[in-house]
Formats: C-alpha cells, sequence, structure tokens
C-alpha cells in the first residue's frame, strides 16, 4: 500500500474527522419482529445488524448448563460488506475470533444463572465493512439483548483507538486500520463501573502510548453509552405505549 | 456514583403514591440496564434487579414496579414466564419415559407427564405400563394441544396437564402466534366468536382458531378426544376461520391486546375487506383504528 497521509497537518484524518472524534453513530431497537430481540447499529460506514432468539430450549442437548444460560454467538458477513465482493465460508479463522470474543464479552455481563438449561442465540450480520467490526459488534449486541429483556448487569460498550504520527485518535475506519504504521486496540468496557471486559491489539504499541490510547479508547465507549442509552430509553418509552400496562 | 445522589425513600413513595391515584396516567419510572434505583436498605430486591453496595441497579430496560418492599424491572418484551392456572397452547416436539415435551414459546420445554392427562373414554385408573406403550396414540411429535399449568420446577420448567375435558388435543383449526405481552389474564380463555369460530387465547402468545364445536358434543363423545381426524368443515366455516385467524394477526401487528370483544369488533370491520388483505400495513391500521375508537365508546 501507498503510503497515505492519514494525518494532515491540520491536523484532520483522511475522513475529515479530528484526532479525537468519532464517526457517526445511529443506532436502533427492535427491527425484526421475529427475533425476541433485535437492534441494527451503524458507526460511519459499518453497519451491522444483530438478533436475539431466546432465552431458549437448547438446540443441543450437549449445550444445557445446569446453573445457567449457554449463550451462543453466530457471526456472518455479508459477501456484498466489502469493497471485493467475496463470499466467505462459515469456518473463516477471523469470523470465529470476533464471535468468540463478543461471547467472552457478554458472558461475564449476562445475568444467565436466571435462566437455567437455556440458550441464548446471537446472530451477528455484517451489512458494510468499514472497520471497527468488534466494537460495532459488541455494541450492536448490548442494544439487541437489552430489547430481548434479557438481564445485564449494565451496559457493554466498545471503542477502537489507534496511533497516528504521535497523535492518539479514536475510532479507526478501514483505511486508517488497514496502514502498517497504525498500531490500534478495541477496548470494551462497563462504563458505570469502569471495569473491562475486552483488550484486544493485534499490532506493536510502545508501552508509553498504551495509557493514552486506552484512555481515548474509553472515553469513546462513554460517548458511545450515551447515545445507545438515550435510543434504549426512547424505545422503551415507545414499548410501553405500544404494549400499555 | 455515591450513594448520597440517589433518590432516597420519599420521592419513592410519592411516585408509589401518585401511581394509585391514577392508574392509567400515574407516572411510570423508566430504567436501563445498570442504573441505580434505590439506594434505601428497607426495600428488597426482585426480578430484574441486582444489588451493590446496597443500592438497588436495574439489569434491565423497563418499568419499576413495587410491592409493599419488593422492587421489581419488568421489561416490556420478554420471553413467556409461566404462572400457575395459566392456559397454555403448546406443540408436542419430543416423547421421552412417561412424559411428552412441549414447546409453550417460554424459555425451556414444558413437560406434559402420561399421569396428569385423561384417558380417552374418561376411565379413572392409574397409568400402567400399557399406557406408556400406548403414548404416541394419545399425543405424538407436532400435535397441538392446549392445557393449564400445573407447576414449576426450580429451574423454571413447566409442567402441564390435561385434566379436563376443556384442554386435550387441538384439531378443526389453526395456529396463530403472537407475542406473549398481548394476551392478559383472564376469567376464561376459551371464546365463542358469533360468526361460529372458536378461539383459545394461549398466554404464551400462541393462539388457536378453530370451527365452532359444542361441548356437549364433546361430552356426548369422550372416545374422540384424541381423535386425528378433523370433522367436515364447510367452505363458510373454513373463510370464517381464516378471517378471525387474520383479524388477530392485524391487531397484534397494531399492538392491540387480544380479548374477545377486540376479536369482534375486528371482525365486524374486517367484512370489507379480503381476507388476505388483512394483514397488510394499510387494512390492519384501518381496523385498528375502528377497534380503538369502539373500545374505549
Amino acid at each position: 500500500m501507498s503510503r497515505q497521509e492519514l494525518l494532515s497537518p491540520e491536523g484532520l484524518r483522511i475522513d475529515g474527522r479530528r484526532a479525537n472524534e468519532l464517526r457517526r453513530t445511529v443506532c436502533k431497537q427492535s427491527v425484526l419482529t421475529q427475533a425476541d430481540g433485535s437492534a441494527y447499529y451503524e458507526q460511519g460506514n459499518t453497519k451491522v445488524l444483530a438478533a436475539i432468539y431466546g432465552p431458549r430450549e437448547p438446540r443441543l442437548r450437549s449445550n444445557t448448563l445446569n446453573d445457567r444460560a449457554f449463550v451462543n454467538v453466530e457471526f456472518k458477513v455479508a459477501p456484498f460488506s466489502t469493497n471485493e465482493r467475496r463470499k466467505r465460508s462459515k469456518g473463516d479463522r477471523r469470523i470465529l475470533e470476533i464471535a468468540s470474543a463478543v461471547r467472552q464479552t457478554f458472558e461475564s455481563v449476562i445475568v444467565a444463572t436466571v435462566y437455567p438449561r437455556s440458550q441464548i442465540d446471537v446472530f451477528l450480520h455484517l451489512l458494510q465493512d468499514d472497520g471497527g467490526n468488534v466494537q460495532a459488534c459488541i455494541n450492536a449486541t448490548t442494544l439487541a439483548l437489552i430489547d430481548a429483556g434479557i438481564p445485564m448487569t449494565e451496559y457493554i460498550c466498545a471503542c477502537s483507538a489507534g496511533y497516528i504520527d504521535e497523535t492518539p485518535v479514536l475510532d479507526l475506519n478501514h483505511t486508517e486500520e488497514s496502514s502498517f504504521e497504525t498500531p490500534d486496540l478495541t477496548i470494551a468496557v462497563m462504563p458505570r463501573s469502569g471495569k473491562v471486559t475486552l483488550l484486544q491489539m493485534e499490532s506493536r504499541l510502545e508501552i508509553t502510548r498504551l495509557e493514552d490510547t486506552m484512555l481515548l479508547a474509553t472515553e469513546g465507549c462513554k460517548q458511545i453509552q450515551r447515545i445507545m442509552d438515550s435510543v434504549v430509553r426512547e424505545n422503551t418509552r415507545d414499548l410501553v405505549e405500544k404494549y400499555g400496562q | 456514583m455515591s450513594t448520597a445522589d440517589l433518590p432516597d425513600l420519599a420521592p419513592f413513595e410519592q411516585a408509589a403514591a401518585k401511581r394509585t391515584e391514577a392508574t392509567t396516567g400515574g407516572e411510570t419510572q423508566l430504567v436501563t440496564p445498570g442504573e441505580p434505583i434505590t439506594s434505601n436498605t428497607a426495600f428488597m430486591r426482585g426480578h430484574g434487579t441486582y444489588v451493590e453496595e446496597g443500592v438497588v441497579i436495574s439489569a434491565l430496560a423497563g418499568v419499576v414496579e413495587r410491592i409493599n418492599k419488593l422492587v421489581t424491572v419488568r421489561a416490556l418484551k420478554a420471553r413467556y414466564a409461566g404462572e400457575i392456572g395459566d392456559v397454555v397452547v403448546g406443540r408436542i416436539t419430543s416423547l421421552a419415559e412417561k412424559r411428552w415435551r412441549v414447546d409453550l414459546n417460554s424459555r425451556q420445554n414444558g413437560v406434559l407427564a402420561l399421569s396428569s392427562i385423561n384417558l380417552p373414554g374418561g376411565v379413572q385408573r392409574r397409568k400402567s405400563e400399557s399406557d406408556e406403550l400406548r403414548m404416541r396414540t394419545f399425543f405424538a411429535e407436532g400435535d397441538l394441544v392446549v392445557a393449564e399449568i400445573q407447576s414449576l420446577y426450580g429451574d423454571g420448567a413447566i409442567a402441564i396437564h390435561t385434566r379436563s375435558l376443556k384442554y386435550g388435543k387441538l384439531r378443526n383449526g389453526t395456529l396463530v402466534t403472537i407475542p406473549p405481552a398481548l394476551v392478559q389474564r383472564s376469567r376464561t380463555h376459551f371464546y365463542a366468536i358469533p360468526c361460529g369460530v372458536d378461539v383459545i387465547l394461549g398466554l404464551n402468545g400462541y393462539i388457536w382458531v378453530s370451527k365452532h364445536v359444542d361441548p356437549q358434543a364433546i361430552e356426548a363423545n369422550p372416545e374422540e378426544v384424541y381423535s386425528n381426524v378433523n370433522d367436515p368443515i364447510t367452505a363458510e366455516e373454513r373463510t370464517n376461520v381464516a378471517r378471525v385467524a387474520n383479524c388477530i394477526r392485524a391487531l397484534s401487528r397494531q399492538f392491540i391486546h387480544i380479548h374477545d370483544t377486540a376479536i369482534v369488533y375486528a371482525y365486524e370491520a374486517s367484512l370489507r375487506f379480503p381476507i388476505s388483505d388483512l394483514v397488510t400495513d394499510s387494512v390492519s391500521s384501518e381496523i385498528a383504528m375502528e377497534v380503538r375508537a369502539k373500545l374505549q365508546s
């Protein structure tokens, strides 16, 4: 890849954002009628659809846990989601990895003990890929789980941050993510208690820079939480009106 | 968040008092996961909440409800949670030793024990080994049953029974699935709609719509309880069943609670439309408007 200027001297990134700015975030709950809970999450050009089925009878006997619910996450990438049209096999390692990252993140926050011998299915579809898939998947799952009425101790919000030319930058898009010189990390936090449930980094980052990168990402998570909370409140108010007392 | 800036007992009590004086327009407290509800230790935590450092915190997005000292959060959209005595409609999914497993649209399959069914002909005796071998002649996989919840197991699983002539195998009709929140508990869940259609409102969101059968005819012929064959159904009965089924679908699309009067009003309003159009957005909202107006008057 040719060397591209990711951060202009004026401090603007290739999509015109400042270093500490999120992309435009749009989300919506209850988008599917068949699913028990669903959500659509859009961050810039990354678009994810999440559907929750359950808690329901486990599909496999071996998935029955006597003390809590079994959480199953399936992640699919639409063939039309990237520039190059490509069908991905179900066993793709990158895809399985994202699914297991989402599952591990939520196992710590879902109060699964209230649904013993049940299964909660989370189906994630990536409709458009512009970087930050893991964070978009986690945020979409949070919204869909809340919509399904599954108890969680609190929100989980995820955000990515990286480093371009000595400057920490928030919420990387695909071009920034795929540049060799940009280290990036994804963090999932519970904004109220400040606990970290996921921290993922696949490149080298100088240890002295880790802290401010993490802080910036956490700040992004808090911004996302505010957006999500207002959507959840609006949807709950809407449901109260629809279903009545 | 520190405990100091949380609402104390007083505003909470005031809110509760307000709710009792105006039950319809009463103040509802909406919460989202992780939101503190009260730091007062006089309250007990109920469903949808947890306690952390003495603060009752919501685990759901929903409405706060209070019964005496118990604080619960109710989610608006959740799976059906059974209660003893509920009338439910279910589908047999598999046979196990001395019991059937039944899909009840709940978080686990329900259980129908061989000992909690009526034998054909109303014979009263203990179920023997030969009955166990004949289980498939009573209920087989895929059969629909209407039953009552007999008990709940410790893990939340539901046990149902069909020990009444009201309950048992379903035939002569069609199943409609709607969100369980739209069916409310009432004195009876068996309705005969004047157009010659019977409706069974399962509290689990499964609704059975069938042609009208005189209850006395069932009592006169108890051998037929486990029959797998439909009675003869005329074309008129068939269209009426289809119309009522689509009326229920239309009402549920418009979030109207399903009960006998709503169904009758919807049926009357639907007569000027062809049956297949009832589930379209434009027609269903038109019907819903008429039904809402009639229900309020």
